[in-house]
């Protein structure tokens, strides 16, 4: 999948790839896509609740090896 | 009266019914629209009340609140009692104790696996007389905290001031522990009392009690 921005959240925990994703998310403008990696478990459940939250699209989210791999198109 | 105007008087009765029927069957509708549309445009918020100063205890308002502000909500946090510690400049003073805290995890945060895993039950009468255990289990939760990519509670209070998170100070306990404003991180929005707190809290959407 195509993405405008990568941010690595690997080995930190919540609620810090959620904030940092947050934060990456102003650097980009409407439309545009980042694509998040982490390790935190709890990220998968989180990264949708703020992407209802906030209007912004999480495209997908995915699983390998413990890591997540999550596409958010920013609102 | 006259067969015209009693005629009159029947429709007339039988059109504010009709008009009645029709406009609470209207109201109903854009009622409900309105509100879905009020709800979606008003912006969440949160207060919360800070009151313990200790190193476990500083986490869950600077948690919830520096990721409701992710999630575009409005917060206040009101530091009192104890809680003022985590306004100081330097948050270095933070301590854990085990003591009298008997749900803590005593765990050690190196060694192989089997060693991490041990919990170590002290009895609180040797937890209070060993000198210097509470730096110890300190410097152990500190460790764990770092272990697990978990934020240090400056990074995460800085995170907080950066998302806008309101930091109120309560006066009233300023004075009783005669700490003296410049203690305190100048990012601290008010020194208010409880009346100031109490309407901001009526109006939020979540308030805790921490």
């Amino acid at each position: 999948m195509n993405f405008d921005k990568e941010l690595d959240a690997r080995g930190l925990s919540c609620p810090l790839p959620i904030l940092k994703t947050k934060k990456s998310l102003n650097d980009l403008t409407s439309g545009q896509v980042l694509k998040v990696v982490a390790t935190d478990p709890g990220s998968i459940k989180d990264m949708q609740a703020f992407a209802n939250q906030t209007g912004n699209e999480l495209l997908s989210s995915s699983e390998e090896n413990k890591t997540y791999v999550f596409y958010m198109k920013k609102k | 009266m006259d067969t015209q105007t009693s005629t009159i008087a029947t429709d007339s009765k039988a059109l504010d019914r009709l008009i009645t029927e029709r406009v609470d069957a209207l109201l109903d509708l854009r009622l409900e629209a309105k509100l879905a549309a009020l709800k979606a445009a008003r912006t969440p918020s949160m207060t919360i009340i800070a009151t313990k100063g200790t190193l476990d205890w500083a986490y869950p308002p600077f948690i919830l609140s520096s990721t409701a502000a992710a999630l575009g909500w409005d917060v206040s946090i009101f530091f009192t009692f104890y809680g003022l510690e985590l306004l100081k400049k330097d948050l270095s003073g933070l301590h854990v104790s085990p003591l009298g805290n008997p749900a803590m995890p005593m765990k050690m945060p190196f060694g192989p696996e089997w060693f991490r895993s041990l919990r170590w039950n002290i009895p609180n009468a040797m937890q209070s007389v060993i000198p210097g255990f509470e730096a110890f289990a300190t410097t152990m939760m500190k460790k764990t905290i770092k272990n697990n990519g978990v934020a240090p509670i400056a990074e995460l209070r800085g995170l907080c001031i950066e998302a806008g998170v309101n930091l109120i100070g309560c006066q009233m306990t300023v004075d009783l522990f005669g700490y003296k404003r410049d203690d305190f991180i100048p990012d601290v929005k008010d020194y208010v009392g409880a009346a100031t707190f109490l309407p901001m809290a009526k109006d939020a959407d979540v308030s805790l009690f921490i």
